[in-house]
């Protein structure tokens, strides 16, 4: 791919970018397609622009962990498919996959969106996990903000399997109608610095010709609960300021996308 | 228990109900989206460009690698856990060798023509629609073809010979054969063809002879959906 780095950063000192969009404007369409898929407990296709991602939530009954007999636990795992991108190889996971996977846990992990507590049936025995894994479709730039999108709404449309009384086996092929203990959004939005100047929603361009970049995950109350710095520039305290700022609004904006997407 | 009546109501020659669409990754160089059923294939297809790793070059042709994945939320139990098993691995070897008897890479000496499919959901019948929704791709992609490949399971459940068996049919608790297969559509010759379960020979030549209406009518859907993206991106081109 050819990147104009040199176009990309002119054009952003005059708040311009080569699409025509706004800096803090997100790519359109934003389409929001639940239970895609029968197989998983929750699933989910986001598509921000060219953007394309799947997530499915798949849940088990496991041993709680040692140190939290009495909960459950949540893993989010990414696939950066070479289907998505011709930069993208077959493999085991790489950096960029773990990077995202891992912001997009933490983002809910740490606003403890899901009530672990709830998802313990006898403790020191029994628990429910919930693994959500991230599908890359199609790269065409800021994957993570997409795939956290999907992440929320494959946790938000899922429901448990019915349990056998007796045996204590799960019967995936049926639905009960609970919902996961489900009590705050949070999404990642990242902020990317071009130029000196801040953006949203890069293009896989745009994604080349940054300078740093800040990842942000919150909660509709506006609480942070991740954060991710990437990028070899450093950044001052008051543009961090301005960056949190922005990924709360822009936070706001998708989470009410994805509501009204939902109701639909 | 005799077999009398297919499980889902369907007539012996019967496909699940079926979509399918060519143009589905933007990024690819062609693509398409596989439907049977419950089963879903989306293929994208990158290439000809350069192998890598460069001992995989051929200098007298281009070489053709699939990779077949089912998303680790899409299989009917428990979640399958990411990376390559030996059973993918088999699928996109046989795939492979299914659709290369159409492809002509003569041109394209060491090149590599990927052909990535991934499965979000699946009931039975994956491989088929990983092979169904792979030509597709590869046609939508331009790569020089001389015919199509089409692939759908026949089978024979308790003694019934019927086409495109389910889960359900699958695991039917009698004697089953499930028996995959891809064919040519101008030669009527196969490209794939396995099978679990046990069969006679009579019953497997009365299945392959069921192939053959059955393959057809995947056919007219891949070149109803390719022909579909061409007419509307007509002006564009």
């Amino acid at each position: 791919m050819i990147v104009n780095k040199e176009t990309i950063a002119e054009l952003a000192k005059e708040n311009k970018r080569l699409d025509n969009r706004a800096l803090t404007e997100f790519r359109q369409p934003i389409l929001v397609e639940t239970n895609i898929s029968w197989t998983a407990e929750g699933s989910a296709r986001v598509q921000i622009g060219e953007t394309v991602v799947m997530a499915g939530v798949k849940l088990s009954l496991e041993k709680p962990y040692n140190d939290t007999p009495d909960e459950g636990g949540i893993m989010v795992n990414a696939e950066l498919s070479p289907i998505a991108s011709p930069e993208f190889e077959s493999g085991p996971p790489s950096i960029k996959a773990v990077e995202l996977a891992r912001v997009v846990d933490r983002g809910i992990r740490e606003a403890k969106a899901i009530d672990l507590k709830k998802l313990c049936l006898v403790p020191g025995e029994k628990a429910w996990f919930v693994i959500v894994d991230i599908i890359s479709l199609n790269d065409g730039g800021n994957l993570l903000d997409v795939a956290g999108m999907a992440a929320l709404a494959a946790l938000k449309t899922a429901r448990f399997p019915v349990v056998d009384p007796e045996t204590g086996a799960i019967d995936y092929k049926q639905k009960t109608d609970k919902s996961l203990p489900l009590t705050k959004e949070p999404l990642p939005i990242t902020i990317y610095k071009v130029n000196g100047v801040l953006l949203v929603d890069p293009t896989n361009e745009e994604e080349k010709a940054y300078e740093a970049r800040l990842t942000v995950g919150s909660d509709a109350k506006g609480t942070i609960s991740a954060l991710q710095k990437g990028g070899e520039v450093p950044l001052s305290i008051t543009e961090i300021g301005k960056m949190v700022d922005l990924a709360l609004e822009k936070a706001s904006f998708l989470r009410k996308e994805l509501n009204k997407a939902l109701k639909a | 228990m005799t077999y009398t009546k297919r499980v889902d109501g369907r007539k012996i020659e019967e496909l699940r109900p079926m979509e399918a669409k060519a143009g589905v990754v933007k990024n690819a160089n062609g693509s398409a989206s596989f439907k049977i059923g419950k089963t879903w294939a989306i293929a994208g297809v990158y290439g000809p460009r350069e192998v890598v790793p460069r001992f995989m070059a051929n200098p007298r042709h281009g070489i053709l690698r699939c990779h077949y994945t089912m998303m680790p939320f899409s299989g009917s139990g428990e979640r399958i856990k990411p990376g390559r098993s030996r059973r993918a691995q088999e699928i996109s070897m046989v795939m492979e060798q299914a659709l290369a008897p159409v492809i002509d890479l003569s041109a394209f000496p060491n090149s590599v023509v990927d052909i990535y499919v991934e499965l979000p959901q699946t009931d039975a019948g994956t491989r088929c629609a990983a092979i169904s929704a792979a030509c597709m791709a590869l046609a939508d992609a331009g790569i020089p073809m001389k015919d199509m490949v089409s692939s759908v399971a026949v089978g024979q459940v308790d003694g019934m010979v019927v086409a495109d068996l389910n889960y359900n049919e699958e695991s039917y608790p009698a004697i089953v054969s499930d028996i995959p297969v891809a064919m040519l559509h101008n030669s009527k010759e196969i490209s794939l063809l396995q099978m679990d379960g046990e069969i006679s020979k009579e019953d497997l030549l009365k299945a392959l002879e069921l192939a053959k209406v059955a393959t057809e009518k995947v056919y007219q859907l891949q070149v109803k959906a390719l022909k579909e993206k061409y007419a509307l991106n007509n002006e564009e081109n």
